[in-house]
């Protein structure tokens, strides 16, 4: 399951890019950092690829999930700080509510 | 149909209903809820039945109004429970409660819907709050803190959501002749209008001229403000 999350991810950071003003974002992998100073996504362009992955997980997967939970706030560090973490933290959400 | 969408929450009486009805009169479509099923429809009218404060049930009616009509434009975050009593004889658990919808409700319902409304670029948001708030009214220390929790969501909400498009904006109306206010003594409201710079109970056109005031495209410059209706400052 994880790596149809990582390809969500990644068609959600490439459709966001649609002016390719950001062209790190055209080719994101494990490793794209989507929070902090070397993240290519500004506060905006993360609330936006949030509310886009929610509406994406819903439609695959049938489940109403809200990314920025309860878990998401008590981590020690951001689930939202790489695509990597950010796919775990999916799966961890969609197993939990299985 | 193909008029504007707004969600309006506490819609099976009262206020609610009135906002609701005026707003389908000048051709919005409207979403509404409330706890119970709403004894009344009109063309355009969708009614969902939902505890304002649940998490789920909120998401889900927000993605499901996005999803049937492909677009959110205003919010009316009008449900509300009220609550009288001296504060050493309240217990928590009317604490919990007044706060679960007044402050929680509108909380989950903004969050939900501006995600919408960011990806439209524009929106508009108007949350409910009280002259109980500006005046500190004794015997409300509950109700008017919980407002008072809205009245900082709002001006918050308006910061981070600007650059969004959307505005975030409250009304804080006078005692209306409605059913949140029909077991107040009579001598406490008129103390409580005599405290207003124009001394009267407010009538629910009073709070629809505040409302659509906000839904105005010529408004989408007023944001994080708070209007009290009958000059009622503390």
């Amino acid at each position: 399951m994880k790596q149809e999350i990582v390809e969500l991810i990644c068609k959600a950071l490439r459709e966001l890019n649609t002016g390719n003003a950001k062209p790190e974002l055209n080719s994101p992998d494990l490793e794209t950092r989507l929070i902090g100073e070397k993240s290519a996504l500004d506060s905006i362009g993360l609330v936006s690829l949030i509310v886009d992955l929610e509406e994406k997980i819903s439609a695959k997967y049938g489940r109403e999930i809200v990314l920025a939970d309860e878990r998401a706030m008590s981590l020690r560090q951001s689930p939202f700080r790489r695509v990597d973490s950010l796919a775990d933290h999916i799966v961890t959400l969609l197993e939990a509510k299985a | 149909m193909n008029g504007p969408v707004a969600i309006v929450t506490g819609t099976r009486k009262g206020l609610g209903k009135f906002l609701a009805q005026k707003l389908l009169a000048s051709g919005w479509r409207v979403v509404g809820c409330s706890r119970r099923p709403a004894d009344w429809d009109a063309p355009g009218y969708t009614h969902h039945e939902l505890d304002v404060g649940d998490e789920a049930a909120v998401v889900k009616l927000v993605r499901e109004t996005a999803a049937a009509h492909g677009r959110i434009d205003a919010l009316v975050n009008n449900a509300g429970i009220a609550g009288m009593n001296h504060l050493l004889l309240t217990p928590a658990s009317a604490v919990e409660k007044i706060f679960h919808t007044n402050f929680l409700g509108s909380f989950l319902f903004l969050r939900e819907v501006a995600k919408i409304m960011s990806r439209q670029k524009q929106g508009r948001i108007v949350n409910f709050t009280t002259v109980a708030t500006a005046l500190d009214l004794e015997g409300e220390a509950v109700y008017a803190a919980s407002k008072a929790a809205v009245e900082s969501l709002t001006r918050v909400a308006a910061r981070e959501l600007g650059a969004h498009g959307i505005t975030v904006n409250a009304i804080g109306p006078t005692p209306v002749a409605t059913d949140l206010i029909k077991l107040v003594p009579e001598a406490k409201i008129h103390d409580l209008v005599q405290r207003q710079a124009i001394r009267r109970l407010g009538t629910e056109t009073d709070v629809w001229n505040v409302v659509e005031f906000y839904l105005r495209p010529e408004s989408e410059f007023v944001t994080g403000q708070i209007i009290y209706l009958g000059g009622a400052r503390g």
